[in-house]
């Protein structure tokens, strides 16, 4: 045995050097596959004379975009397009993250009403939007519901508001601060806000979408908070909405928070569908450009990592709030 | 063994650049003088042709099941030219976002999808196709419902336009209206139906494209005798087959496979008579151009990569440009579109084959 002690191990037995030679082998596949695949694209491009450019960001656009927040016209560059693209995307994602956490909360918090009605109100929907493609209910918003409106003078009228089919009309403020309501002139209305039905039909369909997924995260954090939560509530003397508010909701946020986050990112990824009901976001830009200048590798690559971007952040904002509501151990 | 730990990143490092050299050496030995996309096309038995699929007249999908129109008679040309059999077509419905990718990537072999030839997509730096002769000249027009008031682009100032995005017609009209000084909306749709259809719901004055899809689409609306198109031409669509720049061997035949077509109708040979002409032509020796052309003698098809009767084939299977431009969107079509500029170049129109030499 003493004699043993000076030998070292033969080297399959060596803890420091076959680790190594594992995660060597492996890193070097990897590598392999990456210089294949990479190898590969220069190749295929340099043979069809596709060597990735970048200049054509610079050139003027010569489309149009209907709707912008951001200035644009025809005569601008590429870059300015997709920048108005994606301030186009963010207005709705927004948007969409306000109007599906409401609706998420208020049905995920019915599903535990005492009313039946109301519960079952909450089940019948979720279950129904769930279970049908975005994609449909967005066609179905925009083309069934927003574009069956009436126009003109036979308009939805409601006090300083209307809806018609050429879109949602709210008063504000004009040039001037004058407060003015929506106008009729020439058969066509006008208004210092203004929301397309285009733009209109997406938010719809990412807020009814999203919702019912958000009321089954949020039912199931409160679902999470044990029952005798309530009944200790309950002991107290507080009425449900209290004892929801004060003692269940805050026990239940550090369940909901997480898959909340989730919800969000899709929600971010989904508003790409927008292309369906005609609204003008960045993908919808991206792909124009794509298809006036053939650079597809290029405007795939500010796509992705457009999109990367807006889910990082929501990310990294969710986190931080997780941060917050979670049980403080001291 | 510490030499071991600090020699392994770098063995890692330059074993991995030798395989990627030798992975890159390897793979471009590939190529040579022959057509891969021929060999591939004969392999399969069937030429891919990227279609539209919903546009009357040029492809459209009956309900029979079966696919017809100009467009598609260019694909069974090909077919019938290359294959001998106008049938071995598959056809893959293609929207005009999706047509430049397919192509590129080789999901089809031929896109005879309405598309209009421009530079930027014929360039090497741009989409990079190769465009066969053009099967349609085309111009970009407006249409309108008839009680609408609207009598010119002018008159569109400040509403909404309905337009496919992706199409030279999204541009024409941000030029034209650009020209105008006029503010408007475009509201693009990825696909036609969608275009069509917020149109029809009412979302937009005016849908504008190819004076041809217009009355072609409005063919298939409810009421087709409540729409018109207004007399402005905004541009020059010249509708036209492209392959890739990739395979200039596949690029000619399919061009000369189209020539033939148009060869055919100066020369009076039809679907009906050209079996005649064939008999004709190998019973006289004199008719050197004929025998040329119908391939009785001389290696036309060879040098193209063709069976030697591809012309034969090709016109026995749809009939010459005459033919097929009446069958489809002619006289004997529903469309009833005038010949105009698609006439032979020997009545003032536009259509004019080259020399078969």
């Amino acid at each position: 045995m003493a004699s043993d002690l000076g030998k070292s191990p033969p080297w399959w037995q060596n803890r420091r050097l076959v680790p190594w030679l594992v995660q060597g082998s492996v890193g070097l596949l990897l590598l392999v596959v990456i210089a294949f695949l990479l190898g590969n694209l220069v190749r295929n491009l340099s043979a069809a004379g596709l060597l990735l450019s970048w200049r054509w960001l610079g050139q003027p656009a010569s489309f149009d975009i209907a709707e912008t927040l951001l200035p644009f016209n025809a005569s601008e560059p590429y870059w300015r397009g997709l920048l108005a693209g994606l301030v186009n995307t963010l207005r709705v994602v927004g948007l969409g993250f306000v109007g599906a956490t409401l609706v998420g909360t208020l049905v995920g918090s019915a599903s535990f009403s005492r009313n039946g009605l109301v519960k079952r109100l909450a089940r019948i929907y979720v279950e129904l939007i769930r279970n049908i493609p975005l994609l449909l209910q967005l066609v179905f918003w925009y083309f069934v519901v927003f574009l069956s409106l009436p126009n003109g003078a036979a308009a939805i009228q409601l006090p300083g508001i209307v809806l018609a089919k050429s879109g949602l009309f709210l008063p504000g403020f004009e040039a001037g601060f004058q407060w003015s309501g929506p106008t009729l002139v020439d058969g066509v209305w006008q208004a210092p806000l203004r929301f397309t039905p285009e733009f209109g039909a997406l938010l719809t369909g990412l807020v009814v979408y999203t919702g019912a997924f958000i009321a089954e995260v949020v039912r199931g954090g409160i679902a999470a908070v044990p029952k005798g939560q309530w009944e200790a509530a309950t002991s107290l003397g507080l009425g449900p909405l209290l004892s929801l508010r004060r003692i269940i909701i805050p026990q239940a946020l550090r369940v909901i928070v997480p898959g909340l986050n989730t919800q969000y990112i899709s929600l971010a990824k989904n508003s790409s569908l927008a292309v369906a009901c005609g609204y003008t976001d960045l993908y919808s830009v991206a792909e124009t450009s794509l298809n006036q200048t053939g650079r597809a590798i290029e405007v795939i690559v500010i796509l992705l990592a457009a999109y990367l971007a807006i889910d990082l952040v929501i990310s990294l904002v969710m986190n931080g709030l997780n941060r917050l509501v979670q049980i403080k151990e001291r | 063994m510490p030499f071991l730990r600090k020699l392994l990143p770098k063995l890692s490092f330059a074993s991995t650049l030798a395989l990627a050299l030798l992975l890159a050496s390897c793979a471009s030995e590939d190529g040579g003088l022959q057509s891969q996309k021929i060999d591939l096309i004969k392999g399969r038995g069937k030429l891919i042709c990227g279609v539209d699929g919903k546009l009357p007249g040029f492809s459209f999908l009956g309900s029979d099941g079966a696919y017809s129109g100009l467009d598609v008679d260019v694909c069974k040309a090909v077919a019938a030219s290359l294959l001998g059999d106008s049938a071995k077509v598959d056809y893959r419905d293609l929207n005009s976002s999706e047509r430049f990718a397919a192509l590129a990537s080789g999901e089809v072999d031929l896109l005879s999808r309405n598309t209009t030839a421009t530079l930027t997509r014929d360039a090497a730096g741009g989409n990079g196709l190769s465009f066969a002769p053009t099967t349609f000249y085309d111009g970009q027009g407006v249409m309108v419902a008839a009680g609408s008031g609207v009598k010119s682009l002018q008159d569109l100032a400040g509403k909404p336009i309905c337009v496919e995005s992706g199409t030279t017609t999204e541009l024409n009209l941000a030029d034209r209206m650009r020209e105008l000084k006029a503010t408007y909306t475009p509201l693009k749709f990825q696909t036609g139906d969608q275009t069509y259809a917020a149109y029809l719901q009412g979302r937009c004055l005016a849908v504008t494209s190819d004076r041809s899809q217009l009355a072609a689409k409005r063919t298939s609306f409810p009421d087709p005798s409540v729409h018109l198109l207004l007399d402005e031409v905004l541009s020059k669509e010249p509708l036209t087959p492209a392959t890739t720049n990739a395979d200039p061997v596949w690029s000619d035949a399919v061009r000369w496979s189209v020539y033939a077509l148009m060869q055919a109708e100066e020369l009076g040979i039809t679907k009906a008579n050209v079996a005649a002409k064939l008999a004709q032509a190998k019973a006289n020796p004199n008719q050197a151009d004929l025998r040329r052309f119908l391939g009785v003698e001389g290696d036309f098809g060879k040098t193209l990569g063709l069976p030697a009767d591809f012309v034969v084939k090709a016109i026995a299977a749809v009939g010459n440009y005459g033919e097929i431009f009446d069958r489809n969107v002619g006289p004997g079509s529903k469309l009833k579109l005038d010949r105009g500029l698609n006439r032979q170049w020997s009545q003032g129109g536009l259509i004019y084959s080259p020399p078969f030499r």
